[in-house]
């Protein structure tokens, strides 16, 4: 019996670990929407600034992979 | 991992990242042949044909396989140099092969029935503190003590220093957690997408809703598989910059 709520918690937890992946979201549409409206006052001075945006983009989105991670620890490890 | 099978799929769709001994079924020892194994050395075997093939020739005017060799060889040499300086460059052939490991390592997992190296934390994990070692030393043995530096953050007002040397001490040493995961949870995040659709392509056999499920199921197959192309070299790419900036935080350590 005890297995089972420890079984149930872990699905919860699971699903809502599901919410991280909105952060994210939000995350990389913020600086992909920041770039965007930056580049578009200023076209010329944008090209040198993909990298940087593709570094925010990535520092953005490990947080959601992170979430994802706890999701499979919760299916599959505990 | 739990039981091989769900019970409303056909498969599970985390099956596609087990390793497994090529050949029979017996355990698997470090010196097992695993089709991980395998996939590693198919994608270390395409990156020396294609830079040894596309270097032979050294035509002036390149054929197609030596301007992929060229473009690839050009993109990280300006990508080093922008990012780490000039003296990062002694680094170049390092980074680029981890570049080019990744980069054929996503794209090859793409193929049916492939397996994906890169999802595997044991591999990114290899690589990330590989980086994370190389990145440390190179820091002390170029500055000394002064690479310390690096978490003393001299524009801050000196009562914010401390607290800041603490966020900054911290964050370095997650540097080879959220590097190799970022890459390993991109690339099993989509795998998994895309075969958790592949579960539902197969309904329109087994009940009538299938009619509408089905096409869907493949459009969506046919989009996630278009996005993967896309992230696969995005990781590479993301992975090898982002050794470029904490090359160039070792090389330059002052704010």
């Amino acid at each position: 019996m005890e297995g089972d709520i420890v079984q149930m918690g872990a699905y919860i937890g699971a699903g809502l670990a599901c919410m991280g992946m909105g952060g994210a979201a939000v995350g990389v549409g913020n600086v992909a929407g920041n770039f965007l409206s930056g580049a578009l006052r200023n076209p010329s001075a944008a090209a040198g600034q993909t990298a940087t945006l593709f570094i925010g983009i990535a520092f953005a989105e490990a947080l959601g992979i992170f979430s994802f991670l706890v999701a499979l620890l919760l299916m599959f490890a505990v | 991992m739990s039981e091989a099978s769900g019970e409303g799929l056909m498969f599970h769709p985390m099956d596609q990242f087990i390793v497994k001994p090529l050949f029979g079924a017996g355990p698997v020892h470090w010196y097992t042949p695993t089709n991980a194994m395998m996939w590693m050395m198919v994608s270390v075997l395409a990156i020396i044909l294609l830079l040894v093939i596309g270097t032979r020739g050294r035509a002036v005017v390149p054929s197609r396989i030596q301007s992929v060799a060229e473009l690839a060889y050009g993109f990280i040499h300006k990508m080093v140099e922008d990012v780490a300086g000039k003296d990062g460059l002694k680094f170049f052939p390092y980074i680029f092969t981890l570049f080019l490991f990744i980069v054929f390592s996503n794209f090859l997992g793409l193929l049916p029935k492939a397996f994906t190296p890169t999802a595997h934390i044991a591999v990114t994990a290899v690589l990330a503190m590989l980086v994370f070692l190389t990145v440390t030393i190179v820091g002390f043995v170029k500055n000394g003590a002064g690479f310390l530096g690096l978490f003393w953050v001299s524009s801050a007002p000196l009562a914010l220093r401390p607290v800041l040397a603490l966020i900054e001490v911290i964050s370095y040493f997650v540097r080879p957690v959220s590097h190799s995961i970022r890459l390993a949870g991109n690339m099993m995040a989509g795998h998994a997408v895309i075969k958790v659709f592949a579960a539902f392509a197969p309904l329109i056999l087994m009940s009538g809703i299938g009619i509408a499920v089905t096409p869907l199921s493949i459009v969506a197959i046919t989009a996630m598989y278009g996005l993967e192309i896309l992230v696969a070299f995005i990781q590479a790419y993301v992975f090898t910059i982002l050794t470029c900036v904490y090359l160039k935080d070792a090389l330059h350590p002052h704010h």
